[in-house]
This record gives C-alpha cells, sequence and structure tokens, in this order.
C-alpha cells in the first residue's frame, strides 16, 4: 500500500521533467543494451568456438582395451581383446552423460577402383552412431549406412573426400563399387571435407564400412595389436584361392587367443572384440562425470573384481576441453568488465540529476517534511525515483539490446545466442545501481533542515 | 478548557561561528484551543523562529513546549514530524503548492506520510471533500499553474486540513495576494475557526491582517512586548 503511493510519488515527479528523465535513463539504457547485444554476440561467439572444438572432438572420448602382459612382455596398449560392441550397446543404455557411441574395428589394407588403387589413412568399421560422435552428420552426397546395414554386414561404405579424388578423380562415387581385399563395397555416401587432425592426419582419407563387415568380411582379426610379432600368421594373409572367392570363409566369430591370453585372462570369451570404443559426451562440462559413469559400466560389464585393475583406458581430448573452457572464460570475463564501466557511466548520470533533482525540488522536500514526512520518507522517494529510473532504463536497454543483437545477427551474421542470465543481469544490476548512485543525493535530501528548505529560493 | 498550547520561557539562540545570536530570549505565553491568534513583530523580531518552534519545525535551545498537555521540547526529528503531520497545519506565504500536480493530488499529499489505513478511495473523497469546504470543487483537477493566487492559497488550506489539525499556522497567508482576495481568505480562516474550532496562529507583520484576530501577541527583540 505504502510502497505503491511511493511508486506513484516516484513515478509523478519523474512525469514532471519527460525530457530530463528521458536523457537520464538514456546513460543506463545504452549501459543495459551494450550489456545485452555484447553478452549475445559474445554467448554466440562461444558457442560457435564450442561447436567448432566440439567437431574437432572436444567433446570425444575413447576407450581403448588395455595392455597385455604375458610372461615379462607387455604388448602395449589396445593389445587386450575385451572390448566388445556389447560394451558399447551398455555404455550407450547406462551413461547418461554420454550423448552417443560409436564401436571401431580398424583395418589397415588396399582399396581398388578400376585400375586405381589407394591405402586410406583409415578404414573403420563402426556404427552410423561414428558420425555423430565425430560431429560430421551432414553427408556431403548420398547418405550413411543404417543399423540395418550392421546387423546384416552389408557391404556398403561412406567414404571421404580424399579417397574420391585418390580412385574416382574427383567424380561422384555413389553407386560405385570398390574392392577392400577382394570384397567389393558399394559406396553410398560422400563425406564433407574436415581436414587435418590436430596431429596432421588428413581425416577424409576415410573408409567407413560397418563393424560387422569390416570385422568379419575384411579383418578377420584384431588390428590392434601394435606388436607385429604375436600376429598369428596362419589368417586372412594367406594366399589361396578359395579366399579370394569366398572371402570371410576363413573368418572366425571368435577372436582367437593364445594359450597364454586364455591362462591368464580366466573370462568368459567374448563373441567379438573391438578395437576401440568412440563416445561423445554432452557437453565439456559432462567429461568427467562420462568417464566415471563409462568406467563403472565397462567394469561391471567386464565382471572386475574390484581390487582387479581396469582392462580398458578412458581418454578424453584433455588439451581441446582446455582450451575451449579458457577461451569462454575470457570472454565472459571481459564482458563483465565492459558491462561494469558502461554501467557506472550510467550510475554516475542517474547520481547528477538526482543530485540537481533534489537542490531543485528543495522547496517541496521542506514542505513533505512540514506537513509530516519524516527524514526517511524523503530518503525513500529520492532512492525509489532513482531506482525506478535506473530499471526503466534497463527494460529499454533490453529491448534495445535484443534488437541490436537481432540486426547484428541479421545484418553481420555474427552468431548470436539469447541469454536469460544477461537479462536478469541487467535488472539486478540496474536496480543496484539506481540504489547506489541514487543513495547519496536521497540522503542529502533526507538531510536538510525543513525552514531552511522552505526559505530555499 | 484546557491550555492547547504552553510555552514555558523558550529559549533559542543560534551559533553563528563564534558568536551566539540569541533569538528568543524567554519566552512564555500560552494559548487555549479555539482561540485564533496573531502574532505580530517588525521582520527580525524572532516571530518566524518563534512559529517554527510552535509549528515543531525547530526545537528551543531551552525551555518547555507543552502540546496537548505533553512536554514535546525534547522530541527528535522523527516524533515531531509525526506530531505536524496529525495534529498541525501549514499555509505559507507563497502557497508551497507542487508543480504540475492537480489540486486534488496536492490535497492528498500529506495523507502518504499518514499511518493510517485508509483507502485509495477514502483519501481521494476526503481530498475532495475538503477542496468543497474551500470552494473549489469545479478546480479539482487544475494545475497550480492555472489557478489564481486565492485559489491557490484555497488549495494550500483544504491541504492543511486534510488530516484534521488541532492548530493551523499561517505564516503571512495574504502576503502574495491583493486586498480583496485576502479579506476572503481572512474570511476563511474565522470561519473555520468559528464552526470547526480549529485553533489558528497568523503570523503577519500587518495590523489590517491581525485585527482578524482574537488576540494579538507582539513580539519585539525576542520578547513578548504585550498582549492585547
Amino acid at each position: 500500500m505504502r510502497m505503491i503511493g511511493t511508486l506513484k510519488t516516484a513515478s509523478g515527479a519523474l512525469r514532471r521533467n519527460v525530457m530530463r528523465t528521458l536523457l537520464t535513463t538514456l546513460g543506463i539504457v545504452i549501459g543495459v543494451g551494450a550489456v545485452i547485444t555484447m553478452m549475445e554476440i559474445g554467448n554466440g561467439a562461444s558457442l560457435a568456438i564450442q561447436r567448432t572444438l566440439t567437431a574437432i572432438g572436444a567433446n570425444t572420448l575413447v576407450i581403448i582395451p588395455g595392455a597385455q602382459f604375458v610372461g615379462g612382455i607387455n604388448y602395449g596398449i589396445g593389445s587386450m581383446t575385451t572390448l566388445t560392441p556389447n560394451d558399447a550397446d551398455a555404455i550407450a543404455k547406462g551413461c547418461p552423460a554420454i550423448a552417443s557411441v560409436a564401436p571401431i574395428v580398424r583395418a589397415r589394407t588396399q582399396v581398388v577402383y578400376g585400375n586405381k588403387n589407394w591405402v586410406p589413412t583409415y578404414i573403420y568399421g563402426s556404427t552410423p552412431s561414428f558420425l555423430q560422435v565425430r560431429d560430421w552428420v551432414d553427408m556431403d552426397e548420398g547418405e550413411s549406412f543404417t543399423e540395418h546395414d550392421v546387423r546384416n554386414a552389408s557391404k556398403v561404405c561412406v567414404v571421404g573426400k580424399t579417397i574420391v579424388r585418390e580412385l574416382f578423380a574427383g567424380q561422384s562415387p555413389i553407386g560405385k563399387e570398390i574392392r577392400v581385399r577382394n570384397v567389393a563395397f558399394k559406396v553410398i555416401g560422400v563425406l564433407q571435407q574436415k581436414g587435418a587432425n590436430m596431429m596432421g592426419q588428413d581425416q577424409d582419407d576415410i573408409l567407413l564400412a560397418p563393424w560387422t563387415t569390416i570385422k568379419y568380411r575384411v579383418v578377420a582379426t584384431t588390428l590392434s595389436g601394435g606388436n607385429q610379432s604375436t600376429t598369428n600368421t596362419s589368417n586372412t594373409t594367406e594366399v589361396n584361392s578359395l579366399t579370394m572367392t569366398y572371402p570371410n570363409i576363413s573368418t572366425s566369430l571368435y577372436p582367437t587367443q593364445s594359450t597364454n591370453e586364455a591362462a591368464d585372462l580366466p573370462q568368459p570369451i567374448r563373441f567379438a572384440n573391438v578395437d576401440q570404443i568412440l563416445t561423445a559426451a554432452r557437453g565439456p562440462e559432462w567429461i568427467q562425470t562420462a568417464i566415471d559413469q563409462i568406467t563403472d559400466v565397462i567394469r561391471e560389464n567386464h565382471h572386475l573384481r574390484p581390487t582387479a585393475p581396469n582392462d580398458f583406458t578412458v581418454r578424453d581430448m584433455t588439451e581441446i576441453t582446455k582450451a575451449m573452457s579458457s577461451t569462454t572464460d575470457l570472454i565472459t570475463r571481459l564482458l563483465l568488465y565492459v558491462a561494469m564501466i558502461s554501467l557506472m557511466v550510467g550510475g554516475v548520470g542517474i547520481m547528477n540529476i538526482m543530485l540537481v533533482s533534489v537542490t531543485e525540488r528543495t522547496r517541496e522536500i521542506g514542505l513533505r517534511m512540514a506537513v509530516g514526512a519524516e527524514p526517511n520518507d524523503i530518503l525513500r522517494q529520492f532512492l525509489t525515483e532513482a531506482i525506478v529510473l535506473c530499471l526503466a532504463g534497463g527494460i529499454m536497454g533490453i529491448i534495445a539490446g535484443r534488437g541490436a543483437s537481432m540486426i547484428v545477427s541479421k545484418v553481420l551474421h555474427w552468431p548470436t545466442a539469447p541469454s536469460i542470465g544477461a537479462v536478469v543481469a541487467a535488472v539486478v544490476v540496474s536496480a543496484s545501481v539506481g540504489v547506489i548512485f541514487g543513495f547519496y543525493p536521497a540522503w542529502k535530501g533526507s538531510r536538510l533542515d525543513p525552514i531552511d528548505a522552505l526559505r530555499y529560493e | 478548557m484546557d491550555n492547547l498550547i504552553k510555552l514555558h520561557d523558550i529559549h533559542k539562540t543560534y551559533h553563528l561561528g563564534e558568536i551566539d545570536l540569541p533569538v528568543l530570549k524567554g519566552i512564555s505565553l500560552e494559548i487555549e484551543r479555539g482561540e485564533m491568534v496573531a502574532l505580530m513583530g517588525a521582520s527580525g523580531s524572532g516571530k518566524s523562529t518563534l512559529m517554527n518552534i510552535l509549528g515543531c519545525l525547530d526545537h528551543p535551545t531551552s525551555g518547555e513546549y507543552w502540546l496537548e498537555g505533553r512536554d514535546i521540547s525534547g522530541f527528535g526529528a522523527r516524533e515531531r514530524a509525526r506530531l505536524r503531520n496529525r495534529i498541525l497545519g501549514f499555509v505559507f506565504q507563497n502557497f508551497n503548492l507542487l508543480p504540475r500536480t492537480s489540486a486534488l493530488e496536492n490535497v492528498l499529499m500529506p495523507l502518504s506520510y499518514t499511518k493510517e489505513g485508509l483507502t485509495e478511495h477514502q483519501k481521494k473523497e476526503r481530498a475532495s471533500a475538503m477542496l468543497e469546504k474551500v470552494g473549489l470543487s469545479g478546480r479539482i483537477d487544475h494545475h497550480p499553474s492555472q489557478l489564481s493566487g486565492g485559489e491557490q492559497q484555497r488549495v494550500a488550506i483544504a491541504r492543511s486540513l486534510i488530516n484534521r489539525p488541532q492548530v493551523l499556522f499561517a505564516d503571512e497567508p495574504t502576503g502574495n495576494l491583493d486586498s480583496r482576495t485576502s479579506e476572503e481568505i481572512l474570511e476563511m480562516f474565522q470561519g473555520l475557526n468559528g464552526t470547526e474550532g480549529i485553533t489558528i496562529i497568523l503570523v503577519t507583520h500587518d495590523p489590517g491582517v491581525a485585527r482578524h484576530a482574537t488576540r494579538i501577541i507582539r513580539i519585539k527583540d525576542g520578547l513578548i512586548d504585550g498582549a492585547a
């Protein structure tokens, strides 16, 4: 009730000199407007940076089988054959922090089309979600293979731009058949150009097919063993006319284990193993949670005793995530300083005008005191005026800022993103600017002596 | 009838740097409920200072001030503000209306400092009743700049009456008015004094104005010269 009265008095006083009120508010309008615009442009920029870094693979977590250690010989990371597509499914189900999961089977072999041949850097067998994990969903041409293709071990593949250049001389490869170790794959899609990764490897030099096809029709063994001395030579590399005709005739569905391996790893042998599992966390802030969840799920899935060490490793892209968080931190901090300065300038304007207003209305203050206003009433009245002024400026500033950022994104095509936080902050900050810069003039007014104030000319 | 106002040996001394400037040098007076008193004196005699003390705008350096049987000489700023709001009314020489504010809102203004649970509607009704009493019912929405001097003073009187005061202070109320309007205003004071029984204290240097009062108190050099 009393509050409403004070508000009414304040708005009445402000209406008495509309032009001055508007000009005073302009400081706050520009301040808040600038803050909102900056925040939205900054938000857009950091989102864009985030998106770029995500495309590089900032949110990617790689799960690699552990190292086999048999008879004093360490076979290096990835030499265990314990990671299975089943683990990938378990992660997809059991880890809420993970957005997508793709098991990967690797191969390195010759690819032939017509009279040309080439050895791609990457021959990956995976699931369609590989493209989601790598943020590579939009195809340049054609489409990706499906889960159905994975189940059927269909002989279809998707190729990168480099392969198109090397094998097809830049012509559309869609519908053509290429041979990978004498298995004919139909090309159904071309990936968009991604360029080299941070280590300088050409990421477009890739052939992507269902992991079942690569696993059972092409490699039929794991390629992860870094130690070639352990490779079982009696596998598919043998030249044999029968394998030419039926390339998968010697495919063993179970990974072959040495006797030592079988003795040292008293685990049920898995149906199929994969070289690695690629996952993408929901966002940079989810990475640690995701690592913990993955560890729990796979340990559970592998029936590891609490004391047993992990038979796998989860790797994150620390370097990239660090770059990401430091970039966004920097932007946010920069904007905060800009915000502070512009609002400060606006606040000084408010203080100036409120001081003028108190002096100008000395007689009014005296009169109000004479009819029974207590010093606190006067203080409240002028403080309310300052706050109303700032809040009105804040609201106009929000509208102006939104408008400006909309124009910026429309005309300059800069990425912007609306920020609720900035709006809330603008309202809170402009109100506090009103309190801080309005207090001194209001206090000055409330300390006036009614007799002197009434006689003031 | 008891004394509404009783002053006992009131002194007021202003300190101007090193020099002490005594303005009131021991004033004792009594004003009864329903009186219409004129405070007269030349400028510099101390009559304005006396009015400020009587009107609770200022506090005496020493002495006792009894208002409605209570000693208020020791009251602080907040308590005096409350007294001014509830018991005292003021009419000034230069009207002191809020510019660019309607007559009604000017009259309503003191109510916003009253801790009395009146609804907005009740307040407005009371304010328009007051304006009607001073004969301005047709000018409710006019701003001070659209009113004549006499009308402005009547708005000021309506404003001073809004909280039904016991005492009305009028500081040279006709100083800025022509003689015919002055007469009207003074008649209005007499009417309020006669019909409503409001105690009125007129501060003036004009014997013509003082004539309307029932009693004249003359101040000279900070002392009461003689009561008539």
